[in-house]
């Protein structure tokens, strides 16, 4: 098959199968997000972290479904396809930061909060300040990461409908955001941990699926497969298994993609939707659980992509995956036609519709649960509400808007490079989040002002140095598509060389926590802190499950 | 799903959690958590800046081929990821033997006291 009538085989491949297979995952997780809602109480307990009631690892399958995206799905198999070894070093980032996670974060931070990150950073400090900026920071991160997702749906669209009209591209960038709205309103916690245990199952099977297939094409041998893979791209074949394609062209790329590294391995750790997620759960033991189901499940992924990849090379060839509409995202659809024609195509793209939808629910969740919890309930009404449902009632409200807000900027930002976006989500995350939290918990002397100095420093850093960097201004002009990578168009007033701010950004927000720390007027609370840290190691005091 | 809501005896105070801190049993429990984790964080860190530093900086060192078309780059990655669950696995293990029995004792201890 040449390439076009390959890439034409995506858009005739019936996109009426490709709805259909996705009309019906909507229609049997609302079904199902319907019928669990009906057992659950109206409390706050229920709608943010369903009543702390899910086991270790079910938590953990849907820890993994909020994990892995589109981005890791179709961007690392096709970042692989394409340039071979680069792409894989992506993954192993993904994966190696949730040790973080579950050496120093999971436990702890179930042991002394409730619904939210700003529970255990205002812990020991002064409520109201500590909490107004880590609802920022995580409504930042949110944003970001949420924009990218819907922006993302825009794409795929155009990849697997051929839908290329962007009005066409807008209207189903609108039914996934009220699809979305609809799981988080009608479920809360406890059905949007469903949706994503129901794509997650999905998606790891039939990554799953499609690597045993690749595998038993090449016998089961994995060296006969990157062979192949090279001879299919030509020249540039040996290259591909060699680190250095994608990354190693200058200094400066070498050094962008250091930062990106450490961005990846640190921000994992400081995500809202995932840090949330530590509290479905009844124990720090059973959050423990979960994280050591995630590590399994995600890192098992990782070893599919690594294979799909090749095998996209291989199978389909680097020509017809850059000549595809979505470019390289397209290698991981092309190889699902390859293998099993247009129903495995029809599933995989179900799949990815579906992996979009499950993950934007959850940063949906996220965010209301902390403009509810963290910013309404502490910081406006100081902690005391006359109406107990008030938190729910402006929390499900909060949804909508995020909703709208997230709809309107996925259509705006539809065609941008998003990957920039989730990159920025974890460099935020990473530097205004992580840091705070390691020091809330394991540094005594640590107090409001250090607080405040890391969130605000590390979320204003992070975002002055993207803007000021190549990702918004100044890349050169693409002779090719009269394009340039930037943002923005036509402008440059860019002076930070690197793409990722994290490897200027993330120590300076532990240094400015420190600097903050010294600078306060407080002690840091010795007796709050002795409460902290007790409660943190032994659970003692910790947000029990709720009987339902 | 079930789990019993928390019974209705008041919190401890303030004194009660200072004690706790510095009681010897806590300091313990303190000690052999942060003598695992913050060695072990330290290590696969170093580890893992080692293996993007060497993929980005000797990038001909990590193409050296070792079984037909698998070089040692890809090995070291896979090897990121078998350290990774193996850490995942040792952590349990430490935490099931030598953290969740003296936690749960002084957790009894805490709400018990009243």
């Amino acid at each position: 098959m040449t390439p076009t009538v390959l890439a034409q085989g995506i858009a005739e491949s019936s996109p009426i199968l490709n709805i259909t297979i996705f009309g019906l995952f909507v229609v049997v997780t609302l079904a199902i997000v319907i019928k669990v809602s009906r057992q659950a109480s109206s409390g706050a307990s229920d709608f943010f972290t369903a009543g702390g009631g899910f086991s270790g690892p079910q938590n953990g399958v849907a820890i993994s479904g909020d994990y892995l995206s589109a981005a890791s799905f179709l961007g690392i198999a096709g970042a692989i396809a394409l340039n071979g070894y680069d792409g894989f070093l992506y993954s192993v980032g993904f994966l190696v930061a949730w040790l973080v996670a579950l050496l120093l974060v999971a436990e702890l931070l179930r042991n002394t909060g409730k619904y939210t990150m700003g529970d255990v950073l205002a812990f020991r400090m002064r409520q109201r300040p500590v909490r107004a900026a880590a609802a920022t920071s995580t409504l930042a991160v949110s944003f970001f990461y949420l924009l990218a997702q819907m922006a993302g749906a825009g794409g795929l669209v155009a990849l697997l409908l051929n839908v290329t009209d962007k009005t066409q591209q807008a209207i189903v960038i609108a039914i996934v955001g009220l699809v979305m709205i609809a799981y988080v309103l009608i479920g809360g916690m406890r059905g949007t941990t469903w949706v994503q245990i129901i794509k997650a199952v999905l998606l790891i099977a039939g990554a799953g699926i499609m690597t045993i297939w690749v595998l038993a094409l090449y016998g089961f041998n994995l060296s006969a497969l990157l062979g192949d893979a090279v001879l299919r791209a030509g020249d540039a074949g040996q290259a591909l298994l060699n680190p250095g394609q994608q990354y190693g062209k200058s200094e400066l790329s070498k050094l962008d993609f250091l930062s990106l590294a450490i961005a990846l391995v640190l921000g994992t750790a400081g995500l809202p939707h995932i840090l949330m997620r530590f509290y479905t759960v009844p124990t720090a033991k059973e959050a423990r659980r979960s994280v050591v189901w995630a590590i399994w499940l995600i890192g098992l992924f990782y070893v599919f992509t690594l294979v799909l990849g090749y095998g996209a090379g291989a199978l389909v060839g680097p020509e017809a995956i850059r000549a595809a509409p979505g470019g390289a995202n397209s290698a991981a659809p092309l190889l699902a036609f390859e293998l099993g024609g247009t129903l495995l195509l029809g599933v995989i793209a179900a799949v990815a519709f579906a992996t979009i939808l499950a993950v934007v629910a959850g940063l949906t969740i996220t965010a209301s649960a902390s403009f509810a919890h963290d910013i309404y309930l502490n910081v406006i009404k100081r902690g005391e509400v006359t109406d107990p449902n008030a938190e729910v009632r402006v929390a499900r409200i909060t949804a909508i808007v995020i909703g709208v807000v997230a709809i309107g900027g996925g259509i705006v930002a539809n065609g941008q490079n998003i990957a920039f976006l989730v990159a920025l989500a974890f460099a935020v995350a990473a530097s205004a989040n992580l840091p705070t939290i390691l020091y809330s918990l394991f540094w005594r002397r640590f107090n409001t002002t250090g607080a405040l100095f890391s969130i605000y420093g590390g979320l204003l850093a992070t975002v002055v140095l993207i803007v000021f960097s190549p990702v918004v201004s100044g890349k050169p002009v693409d002779p090719v598509t009269g394009r340039s990578a930037s943002m923005l168009q036509g402008v440059d007033f860019a002076w930070f060389p690197l793409d990722n701010p994290g490897i200027v950004s993330i120590p300076l927000s532990f240094l400015l926590g420190a600097i903050g720390t010294f600078l306060g007027r407080e002690a840091g609370g010795a007796q709050r802190y002795a409460e902290m840290e007790v409660r943190s190691l032994t659970g003692a005091g910790a947000e029990t499950a709720v009987a339902h | 799903m079930a789990a019993p809501v928390s019974s209705e005896r008041p919190p401890p105070t303030e004194e009660e959690w200072s004690a706790m801190q510095a009681s010897p049993e806590f300091v313990e429990l303190r000690k052999r958590l942060r003598n695992f984790v913050f060695p072990v964080t330290a290590a696969f860190l170093g580890w893992y800046a080692a293996y993007v530093l060497l993929a980005t900086y000797a990038p001909e060192f990590m193409s050296i081929r070792v079984l037909g078309n698998i070089n040692l780059g890809l090995l070291m990655g896979l090897a990121q990821f078998v350290t990774t669950f193996g850490i995942t696995a040792w952590y349990v293990r430490f935490a099931d033997r030598r953290l969740d029995p003296l936690s749960a004792k002084l957790r009894d201890e805490l709400e018990a006291a009243k």
